[in-house]
């Protein structure tokens, strides 16, 4: 089953290879981080994406708890919590298919960045399960680079 | 001593943190970045430095002088090279829970990262393998770091810390102020243990009709032996102890059933197989205890505790666990006791059944000199009451099931890690902690050449320790699993004919000497070398060459396939 875990850590250098030392030391799954300052300076969170049975998820949570940098470890999966991951993305952008490649940007919701004569790189922003329904939808009109963000993640608020 | 407020470089600042950490030895090796500290160091007076022959020497010294103190262990080495040498020791560390303040040198903070001269990355190389690391990266941190890392080292559950100093940072002064307190926000760890799951644990102890303590090197980490003591022989409970558990529980007490496991005793294992409460205190369910998860202790409801969480529900699921300290637990639960047990005489009479159908022995004739008999002997001579550092092999599970551990810090081996070339500088470093009780090492004869550089070390210190060489001209573990699981293709595992003399090898250091190769010159050259204290003894302990260490359950096994003698019998010369 698929964790999202959120982490407050210290804001100092190493501290994101720390996670990721762990997670690859212990051969846990790590399917995206992300990490940025919070309104303190510091401290950074970290949203984390794993998949693993809840034994092993309830090791992820202990072992990320017993690294001194980290200071809350919250496993928000089973918490109301919103997601949201970034997509930047790059289509090829022919004449013919114009047309149908904006009408879907707007059913995306998707925002254009940059425009050129032969490509268009547009942003997506929605749960990780949108990301890649977008993604998919694209496909077939021919992506030439895409970078994704990771999920970020927060509690709702009371 | 220096004041608050005082300007010093970071070299003073260094030295003056380890005073007021009442660091007594360093255990290091000079070098480059090093160079300013070790100026200052020479006017150091109440801090002994010990010079080593290899900074891994130095970080086992720091292990067995913490160890069999349970203060922290320090050690010094220089960048680059010196850095990469601890790596082994540091590991050791951590897998064994030992604290220890690992300081590495580091080429100047503006040549980080540019393959400058002796540098090495060891804040990346280390990150598994410490419990935490530090750069210091402004001289007016490396007090708090340093207050920082001797906190972390041998606090909740000790390990490792490693501190890299930048050789700028040394030199660099600013005002020196201690700071009398510490707080880490990420580091909490829990000592009290939750009432309610204590109270829970005693009433399903109290129920037990076949209760049983599997006791770690947690309790004895945690200084808890006398309330274990306490408890288990007011509640008349039966102990089995893991490898570095040993000693936490008299072994000549008759609740004592000594180790479980791989090579633990036949009633042991059969105990873990019958018992209905598991009580676990302080050990972490290692394959070597296991063996089959699914088959472990199988009847037993099991309660864990531990001060490390991560320890709880990792390898085996447990019915109760208690996160906290061993010595809070232990006294904890005797007192939530209710007075009424369930009588337990029938279960210790089962046990006693069991102690007598398999017995450990051996036999011994005149001739031929036994590792068994040597430690037996070697047991009955010290009471059981000496520090006994081992290496990594036979020598080692021989010395577990033969050395009768009547205190804890008595054992001092690398469980977790099994590195050999352990025991050698690992017996100097608890010298220097222990002067009251003999400290005595088994090493294999291929351990002995792993840092055989140490007896340097222990002669130019006149470091009392009696080195008693198993020497059975093999890689003997590894030749017995070959024997009984690799169709007897003995790969590599043959040494009689590149092993030195060893006696002269001791000699050209300086050692005192002695060969033994039947019981009777053993015991003599036990009883000498155990009366001889100007300096280290050698003993060439020329035992026979195939025994091999039985019980054993094999790796990943039950129980029930515990081999109790050779499957194939033949001679053992
Ligand atoms: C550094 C290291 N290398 C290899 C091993 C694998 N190993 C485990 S026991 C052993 C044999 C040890 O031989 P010896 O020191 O003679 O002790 P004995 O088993 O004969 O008592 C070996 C090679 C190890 N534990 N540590
Ligand atoms: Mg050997």
């Amino acid at each position: 089953m698929k964790h999202i875990i959120s982490v407050l850590v210290e804001n100092k250098f190493g501290t994101l290879n720390r996670v990721a030392n762990m997670f690859s030391a212990r051969g846990f799954n790590l399917a995206s981080i992300s990490i940025g300052e919070t309104e303190d300076p510091e401290f950074s969170r970290m949203t984390i994406v794993t998949h693993g049975e809840d034994q092993i998820i309830s090791q992820v949570v202990k072992q990320l708890n017993r690294l001194v940098d980290t200071v809350k470890v919250t496993d928000l999966t089973r918490q109301p919590h919103v997601e949201r991951e970034l997509l930047l993305m790059t289509l090829k952008l022919s004449k013919t298919q114009q047309h149908e490649i904006f009408e879907l940007i707007n059913v995306f919701k998707g925002k254009v960045v940059d425009i050129k004569q032969k490509s268009i790189t547009i942003e997506v922003i929605g749960s990780p399960d949108k990301i890649n329904t977008t993604i998919d939808i694209f496909k077939p009109y021919g992506i030439k680079e895409l970078s994704r963000s990771g999920a970020v993640a927060i509690h709702r608020g009371e | 001593m220096h004041s608050s407020g005082q300007t010093l470089n970071g070299s003073e600042i260094f030295f003056e943190c380890l005073r007021r950490e009442n660091v007594e030895y360093i255990f290091g090796y000079p070098g480059g970045s090093l160079l300013k500290v070790y100026e200052t160091l020479y006017d150091v007076k109440d801090i002994q430095h010990i010079l080593v022959r290899h900074e891994q020497g130095a970080t086992h010294m720091a292990e067995g002088y913490a160890r069999a103190t349970g203060k922290t262990g320090v050690v010094l080495v220089t960048s680059g090279p010196g850095a990469t040498n601890t790596v082994t020791g540091i590991a050791n560390a951590y897998m064994d829970s030992t604290p220890l303040v690992v300081f590495t040198g580091q080429v100047p903070s503006t040549l980080i990262g540019n393959d400058a001269f002796q540098e090495a990355d060891i804040i990346g190389i280390t990150r598994s393998i410490t419990k935490h690391n530090f750069l210091v990266k402004d001289v007016k941190e490396l007090a708090i770091t340093i207050r920082k890392a001797f906190f972390l080292a041998n606090n909740g559950r000790p390990g490792p810390v490693l501190i890299d100093m930048p050789k700028d940072i040394l030199n660099a002064s600013c005002a020196f102020n201690w700071p009398e307190t510490v707080e880490i926000r990420g580091f909490k760890p829990t000592i009290k243990c939750h009432i309610n799951q204590v109270e829970k644990a005693a009433h399903k102890i109290a129920k037990a009709k076949r209760p049983l303590l599997y006791i770690g090197g947690g309790v004895i980490s945690a200084n808890a032996s006398e309330e274990l003591k306490a408890f288990a022989i007011k509640k008349n409970i039966p102990i089995t102890m893991t490898l570095q558990g040993l000693g936490a529980f008299p072994g000549n007490h008759p609740l004592s059933m000594g180790m479980l496991g791989m090579h633990g005793t036949y009633w042991a294992n059969q105990a873990v197989n019958t018992c209905d409460v598991l009580i676990a205190v302080g050990a972490r369910f290692d394959d070597r205890v296991t063996g089959k998860i699914e088959t472990f202790a199988p009847q037993a409801y099991k309660i864990h505790n531990d001060i490390d969480p991560t320890n709880v529900d990792k390898n085996v699921k447990v019915d109760l666990p208690i996160v906290g300290d061993a010595k809070h637990f232990l006294a904890a639960i005797l007192e939530e006791m209710p007075e009424k047990l369930e009588n337990l005489e029938p279960w210790l009479a089962e046990i006693q059944t069991w102690r007598e159908k398999c017995p450990l022995t051996y036999t011994a004739d005149d001739k031929d000199l036994r590792t068994e008999f040597v430690i037996d002997e070697v047991s009955k001579q010290t009471a059981g009451n000496a520090v006994v550092v081992t290496d990594v092999g036979q020598h080692q599970m021989w010395t577990s099931q033969y050395y009768i551990f009547n205190n804890p810090r008595s054992i001092i081996t690398s469980g977790g890690l099994g590195t050999m070339g352990f025991g050698l500088p690992a017996a100097i470093g608890a010298a220097f902690g222990i002067k009251d009780r003999p400290v005595i090492l088994f090493c294999g004869d291929g351990g002995i050449m792993m840092n055989i550089q140490e007896l340097v070390t222990a002669v130019h210190y006149k470091t009392p320790i009696k080195i008693f060489l198993i020497n059975n001209s093999y890689l003997g573990m590894v030749r017995q699993w070959q024997e009984l699981f690799h169709k007897e293709k003995y790969s590599f595992t043959d040494l009689s004919d590149s092993n030195p003399d060893f006696v002269k090898v001791a000699e050209a250091f300086g050692c005192k000497t002695f060969m033994a190769d039947n019981p009777d010159t053993a015991r003599d050259a036990i009883k000498k070398a155990l009366a001889y204290n100007e300096g280290p003894v050698f003993v060439d302990f020329r035992v026979v060459k195939k025994d091999m260490v039985f019980p054993m359950v094999p790796a990943g096994g039950s129980i029930s396939d515990m081999l109790l003698a050779r499957l194939n019998p033949k001679t053992m010369v």
